[in-house]
């Protein structure tokens, strides 16, 4: 059992979670990931490690509630204890010798896009951050990234807030007006990395995606998680998740992740029923 | 007087039928009459060839006479001198090729019924038995083990009850290894794994479970906290693929997916929140335990024909003869002699098919046994919409690349000194899956008992 010692509500669809989990969080770097399970008898869900302090003894997680199992995460209080805390698992990011850096985050991909963002800038490499998000409301982590970026660039699809359009149009902008990145650092959902990775081999810039495909055990045992790179079959929890995005086989893996579409909105369907919320 | 019948008393199961339907357990075990019965067809062999036959040297013979004499806690206490999982073993261990297959009374008919009778004892004395744990002496001395499987459970709870300080570290949130996620309950009910676990923590085993040795801790921060000593039990639970085209497409799974899906997350459960894809015709490629118990899960999730995918033939099933039958009783269809060439896409990008080729068996290999060879020109195809990849597994990298001086073969297994376990790197011994390969329940219970006394001996000696 890990207490959670605080939690906050970052928008109508985020929540964030901070662990008293010492262990994990003496070894925890950007890049790598936990599996929780809320309850007895809940899924194992896969959450990045947001952000993580050593002297407190705690990690962060940064969730969306997409399903029936971050639904149900989302119903642990403050005070209280999810059930299991594993981790951290999977390679942490490198950043070794990176000097100017573009860190493009979509969606609740800004939560994995942070902690590196962070790092890179603490390590003195010029940060320029791009992120997007479908409109106002969801947008997250604004200030934390503002903190550690040398240029922001604020996307929404709507323009309901910062600039109207994709986090592609922004980076090509930046790309165009004479910014040599020594990488792109790409997280969000797959169509935007798959998307983001297509401009950048136009611009011949080297591309690091993290990967979130389905995961069982995090720890190389079920398989479930594998992917193609470069023609190989991966495993993300224990080679990745970050992955070279030009060699990444997106398609395959935005079709390997509808395998339980309608099982999960059958179970969504039900948790809404029984936690009461609104079925969007 | 013994009982002179040539056959075994047959074992009770459920009806085929009924049991596709669920996932209770299929021997329904011995009765105790049946159990005396089957005990006195035992001659008592003076030079007891069966003990030989037993990874664990149980004095078969000697429990065997006290469940003749229906002195059950007597037969427990014997099978206890040589093992910790005998309710496990009786039901997993491959008989016909260990202890029965080494029986005099299996020259002219068939052997005792070793295997049902140490199931009888275990389970005669989880429900009836007294429950003495006594928690030893304390020597002050700590032992960590990684990996809560059969192997690292055996260790741990033999130096246990050596007095040692023994924590067992589990990447799992559940502590069994293959005995929770692996082998399905309608073959190993969890209750019964569950007791063993239970029975090990009134010895003082603590066991830490979502710990992932060489993540969290590696074996040099073990050291660093005051263990003297290491047991690494880590198994073998990285799934092979083939390599073959459409092994990506969604409906295809390894063995260890799919079995964790259902035995560890319980998705054969209707309310379960774990998802497992109910298909309607699967073929599962291998023949060993791992694939007949794939295979047999998948007809109980409801797939109307399920296929056995097999290079070699019937004889050369490695999976224990029971099971092999019982997935015959329960409609398995058995295309030996047959190896998958590709996975078809149904047009979707789900699986659609399995396209095979038929073999014949050729000279024998360096195993000893015939190599299949492709016959030319002979392919076909299989219509299914899911394949489970049962062809085998190797031990986790992850133990070995974080643990400088510790030493695998190219196969990634650890490499041990002779039976102590003792490997390359001082203090660290190892046993079980991570050094043979993907074995048995009862080599990996030998390894860890070995381990134990080597571990105990090298303290005791510092
Ligand atoms: C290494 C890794 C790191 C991750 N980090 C974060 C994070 O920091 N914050 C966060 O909010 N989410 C993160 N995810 C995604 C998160 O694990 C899933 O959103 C979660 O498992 C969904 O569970 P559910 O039961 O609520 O939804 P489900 O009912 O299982 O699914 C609902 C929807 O989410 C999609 N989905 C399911 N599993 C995943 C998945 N693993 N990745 C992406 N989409 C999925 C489904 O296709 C479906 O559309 C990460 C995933 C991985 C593998
Ligand atoms: C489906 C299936 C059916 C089988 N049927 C039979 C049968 O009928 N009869 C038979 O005799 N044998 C059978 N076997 C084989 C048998 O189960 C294994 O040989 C045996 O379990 C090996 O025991 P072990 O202790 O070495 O490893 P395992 O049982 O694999 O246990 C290893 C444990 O270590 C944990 N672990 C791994 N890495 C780490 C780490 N880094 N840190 C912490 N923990 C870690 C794992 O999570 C696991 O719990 C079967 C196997 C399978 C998969
Ligand atoms: S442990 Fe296995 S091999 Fe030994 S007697 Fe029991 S069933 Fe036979
Ligand atoms: S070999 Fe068979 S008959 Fe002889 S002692 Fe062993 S079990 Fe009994
Ligand atoms: S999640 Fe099981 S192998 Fe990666």
């Amino acid at each position: 059992m890990v207490r959670v010692k605080r939690k906050e509500k970052l928008n109508e669809n985020v929540g964030k979670m901070v662990l008293e989990a010492g262990l994990i969080a003496k070894k925890a770097q950007p890049g790598q990931f936990v599996i929780v399970r809320a309850k007895e008898d809940s899924e194992r869900i896969p959450l990045t490690i947001a952000d993580y302090d050593r002297e407190e003894g705690t990690v962060t997680i940064i969730y969306q509630i997409v399903g029936a199992g971050t639904m149900e995460l989302d119903t642990v209080q403050e005070g209280e204890s999810v059930q299991d805390l594993v981790g951290p698992l999977g390679k942490a990011s490198e950043t070794e010798g990176l000097k100017k850096v573009a860190v493009v985050g979509g969606g609740v991909g800004c939560a994995i896009a942070y902690p590196l963002a962070k790092k890179l800038h603490s390590q003195g490499a010029e940060v320029h951050s791009v992120v997007g998000f479908r409109n106002k409301g969801l947008v997250i982590l604004e200030k934390e990234f503002e903190a550690v970026s040398d240029k922001l660039c604020m996307m929404t699809d709507d323009g309901s807030y910062g600039q109207k359009g994709l986090v592609t149009q922004a980076l090509e902008e930046l790309i165009l007006a004479g910014n040599e990145y020594d990488e792109v650092i790409a997280i969000g959902p797959l169509p935007m990395m798959k998307f983001v990775c297509l401009l950048t081999k136009k611009y011949g810039i080297k591309t690091i995606v993290s990967m979130n495909p389905i995961m069982i055990d995090g720890t190389g045992m079920c398989g479930g998680c594998r992917l193609t790179v470069g023609g190989q079959t991966k495993f993300a929890c224990v080679d990745g998740p970050d992955f070279d995005g030009h060699e990444v086989d997106f398609d395959e893996a935005m079709h390997r992740g509808t395998m339980y579409k309608e099982f999960e909105a059958h179970a969504r369907e039900d948790a809404c029923r029984l936690y009461q919320k609104e079925v969007q | 007087m013994p009982n002179m019948d040539p056959k075994k008393n047959p074992m009770p199961v459920q009806d085929p039928y009924a049991r596709i339907c669920n996932f209770d357990e299929v021997a329904l075990g011995y009765t105790y009459e049946t159990a005396v019965s089957e005990a006195k067809r035992c001659l008592n062999c003076k030079h007891k060839p069966c003990v030989s036959g037993c990874p664990v040297e149980i004095d078969i013979p000697a429990f065997i006479a006290k469940v003749a004499a229906e002195d059950m806690e007597g037969a427990y206490e014997v099978l206890s001198r040589s093992t910790s999982l005998p309710a496990v073993c009786g039901r997993v261990c491959p008989q016909e090729s260990q202890c029965e297959g080494k029986c005099v009374r299996g020259i002219k008919g068939e052997p005792v019924g070793i295997g049902r009778l140490e199931r009888f004892v275990a389970d005669w004395h989880r429900e009836h038995g007294e429950e003495n744990v006594e928690r030893p002496q304390p020597n002050g001395h700590k032992v960590a083990v990684v990996g809560a499987g059969p192997s690292g459970l055996t260790a741990a709870g033999d130096l246990a009850k050596l007095g040692y300080e023994v924590t067992v570290y589990e990447a799992l949130h559940l502590a069994g290894g293959v005995l929770v996620y692996g082998i399905p309950e309608f073959r190993l009910p969890k209750a019964i794994v569950q007791h063993e676990i239970e029975s090990l923590k009134k010895l003082g085993v603590d066991i830490q479970t979502d710990m992932v040795i060489g993540k969290v801790l590696t074996i040099d921060e073990l050291f660093e906290m005051g263990y003297e000593a290491v047991f690494v039990g880590s198994g073998a639970g990285l799934p092979r693929f083939m390599n073959i085209p459409g092994e990506s497409l969604n409906g295809v799974y390894s063995a260890n997916e799919f079995l964790t899906r259902i035995n560890l997350m319980k998705a054969f459960r209707p309310n379960s929140s774990t998802p497992v894809q109910h298909a309607k015709a699967v073929a599962v490629v291998g023949g060993g335990n791992v694939a007949m118990d794939a295979a047999r899960c998948a007809k109980r999730m409801g797939a109307e024909k399920v296929y056995i995918v097999y290079r070699r033939g019937m004889e050369e099933l490695p999976a224990r003869k029971e099971e092999v039958e019982h997935a015959e009783e329960e409609q398995i269809i058995f295309r030996t002699l047959c190896n998958p060439v590709e996975i078809l896409d149904d047009g979707t990008g789900k699986v659609g098919g399995i396209r095979c080729v038929e073999m014949e068996l050729g000279e024998p290999d360096e195993s000893g046994r015939r190599r299949p060879v492709e016959k030319k020109g002979s392919e076909f195809e299989i219509g299914v919409d899911s394949v489970i990849m049962s062809i085998g597994t190797s031990p986790n990298p992850l133990i070995r690349s974080t643990t400088p001086g510790l030493e695998a073969n190219r196969h990634g297994c650890l490499v041990t000194e002779g039976e102590s376990g003792k490997t390359s790197r001082d203090g660290v011994w190892a046993g079980g899956d991570a050094v043979t390969g993907a074995a048995t329940v009862i080599l990996a219970m030998g390894a860890g008992k070995q381990a134990a006394r080597a571990i105990d001996e090298a303290i005791r000696n510092a």
